[in-house]
């Protein structure tokens, strides 16, 4: 387990003052101006050497996105975006950092913004976090007047503004394209890429959109070395990682714990267990709602980290675990989610507009067993058919779901098409 | 939105306070100049708070003017994104989150609750105007679900019986403590602290094992 002297977020439940007095107190800003003055290359090197793989669900290398940027302007501004549109059911990660350790991710976004060259970052939070927007809008307000932010930040001779957009309810803005085109003060449809943002993003200027963990993880980074982030998980899934556990265990919890925790360790440790005892445990979803479900079977001996959920057809997202136990409902589960896609997809790409809405019905159908063996290979099929066919992963995060259901529910779901069928058989004698 | 659709209820003209045509100011002062269509999401929240909690066609119009933006792509913003609400809403809005951490802890139940408190269904607004209720997507509050969001505020680690408690305080004119309701402060393990736990007297250091040491 994890040692409290390595967790990063140490005010993560908000039981220390989340002010400037207290988050200096925690060690934030401590000489942030001679982090600056060793130069971006060696920010992105540090960066790149610790491991740090983005923490928003995608698992891209951050040192790596990070030296993507122009090494020299062209003349055009370089933009760092703040991905804070957390909204991936399960998640609820970044909320705490944003309320409680609001610092942390300051002190990140210079780093970052002076690793690529960026005098302006926006933060995009999403429209109901309006405390957590309140909490953020004190804290930069305290940066700049510490003058940590702003002209010449830090003392480094570096100009940083920090400014917060905030959204509307829209669950595709955490898509990077699609927030940059929110930002932008449009409908969130994501854009094609290429272009990738690193070269046309923000205003067509260079740009890179990271996630609130990934940033706020980077001043501990570089204060302590890459070789101590690197040190913890394992090879290629290094750090710490904050979990959050919902569903069916007896205590939900938000919790930093080491990269690659072994899943049940996680939960009996840190949530107190499966309600009824681990053997009552039926399926987990490891990553929030866009990764496939894994059944009990794998969660005994599944880590949590890319890697490992990887190889067990899954992956670790953003690190959102739901628990389910032998109570759940599992089809109405991943009916629920279905809807989910379908009210939130942007309508752009025809195979996820058509396809989101088809899945729904047809997982409606799959609830009470009214579907044919035969449709239920028909929709794995077609979710196949979904995903990888549009322009954003948003068609991908529909099908899994679905897809995971199936190979490892199949019995479940001919148990209920069989029964239904009796019962249609009784009524019609 | 589902409300029923009240034309009468589309007042002929907007315009922004003179106190929020300064925050409308400030918004666009965030933007690159020639960028001030970045304040669109800004400026639809502006006027609806203005607007009694809904954003009526006439201050779509009048943040297209604001903008300098063709009414058309005001439209499409305001259609777009789900906190907007086109049609008048009640006094306090109650969205209750049914995706699936907060179905799997009982949502089902504070949804039938709600219902009940406020004797009107999904979508429909009170008759004196108090209240509507509406069913959400995932608030980004997971373990500490059940949630609801009633204006600003998140309501957490909800039942039916905490639920009817707070929609009674509000009928009362009161103001409901937010949060969770379960006694927890946030979203920390309900058993008791598994980390953090010889951090309480304020040593938590980013530093590291030494701190000081940089």
């Amino acid at each position: 387990m994890l040692r409290d002297a390595d967790r990063i977020f140490t005010n993560l439940y908000g039981f220390e003052d989340v002010g400037l007095e207290g988050a200096r107190a925690r060690g934030d800003w401590d000489n942030t101006r001679a982090l600056i003055a060793k130069g971006r290359d060696w920010i992105v090197d540090e960066v790149k050497n610790s491991g740090l793989r983005g923490r928003g669900g995608a698992g891209f290398g951050t040192g790596m996105k990070w030296s993507f940027m122009p090494k020299v302007s062209d003349g055009r501004p370089h933009y760092l975006v703040i991905n804070a549109d957390e909204g991936e059911p399960g998640t609820c990660k970044d909320r705490e950092i944003l309320r409680h350790e609001p610092h942390k991710l300051l002190e990140g976004a210079l780093l970052a913004a002076v690793a690529m060259g960026a005098n302006v970052s926006y933060i995009y939070i999403r429209g109901e976090f309006h405390r957590e927007t309140e909490a953020l809008r004190r804290a930069i307000g305290e940066a700049y007047e510490a003058g940590l932010i702003g002209k010449d930040a830090c003392g480094s001779g570096w100009d940083f503004d920090v400014h917060l957009h905030v959204g509307a309810g829209a669950y595709i803005c955490g898509e990077e394209t699609a927030l940059l085109e929110s930002l932008e003060g449009r409908k969130g449809m994501p854009r094609l890429k290429p272009p990738f943002p690193a070269n046309t993003g923000l205003y067509g200027c260079p740009t890179t959109v990271n996630n609130v963990e990934s940033i706020a993880v980077a001043p501990a980074i570089l204060r302590r070395g890459a070789d101590w982030f690197a040190g913890l998980g394992r090879s290629n899934n290094t750090g710490t990682k904050i979990f959050c556990i919902s569903g069916h265990v007896n205590h939900p919890c938000t919790v930093e714990e080491e990269m690659s925790v072994p899943l049940r360790e996680l939960i009996e440790k840190h949530a107190g267990g499966v309600r009824g005892g681990w053997d009552n445990l039926l399926a987990v979803i490891p990553g929030g709602s866009s990764v496939p479900l894994i059944p009990k079977s794998v969660c005994e001996t599944v880590l949590m980290d890319f890697d490992s959920l990887r190889e067990a057809q899954s992956g670790l997202g953003t690190g959102a675990v739901i628990v389910m136990d032998k109570s759940t409902d599992i089809v109405r589960v991943i009916a629920r989610l279905s809807r989910f896609y379908m009210d939130e997809s942007c309508g752009q790409c025809t195979p996820c507009r058509e396809g989101t809405g088809w899945l729904w019905r047809m997982m409606e159908r799959l609830v009470t067993g009214n579907i044919t063996v035969e449709e239920i290979d028909l929709l794995d099929e077609v979710s196949r058919q979904i995903e990888g066919h549009t322009i954003c992963a948003h068609g991908d995060a529909a099908a899994w779901p679905v897809q995971g259901l199936i190979r490892h529910f199949r019995p479940e779901l001919e148990r209920r098409v069989a029964a239904f069928q009796a019962r249609q058989a009784d009524q019609a004698a | 939105m589902s409300a029923p659709t009240d034309a009468s209820a589309q007042p002929r003209s907007f315009a922004f306070t003179p106190e929020n045509a300064k925050k409308a100011e400030a918004a666009v002062a965030a933007y690159p100049k020639g960028r001030q269509a970045s304040a669109v999401l800004a400026l639809l929240d502006l006027a609806q708070r203005q607007n009694g909690g809904w954003l009526p066609r006439a201050a779509m119009d009048a943040v297209a003017g604001f903008l300098d933006m063709p009414p058309m792509r005001v439209y499409e913003v305001a259609t777009f994104y789900n906190m907007y609400n086109l049609e008048p809403v009640g006094r306090h809005h109650v969205e209750v989150c049914t995706n699936v951490s907060c179905w799997l802890r009982g949502s089902d139940d504070v949804l039938a609750a709600c219902r009940n408190a406020l004797g009107i269904g999904l979508g429909e607004t009170s008759a004196d105007g108090g209240f509507t209720l509406s069913e959400t997507e995932c608030l980004g509050a997971c373990v500490n679900a059940p949630v609801m969001m009633i204006g600003g505020d998140y309501y957490e680690d909800l039942d039916a019986g905490t639920a009817t408690a707070i929609l009674a305080e509000l009928k009362k004119g009161g103001t409901p403590r937010p949060g969770p309701q379960s006694g927890r402060r946030a979203c920390e393990p309900a058993g008791g602290l598994t980390t953090l736990t010889g951090l309480s007297d304020g040593r938590g250091d980013a530093r590291g094992d030494e701190p000081g040491a940089s």
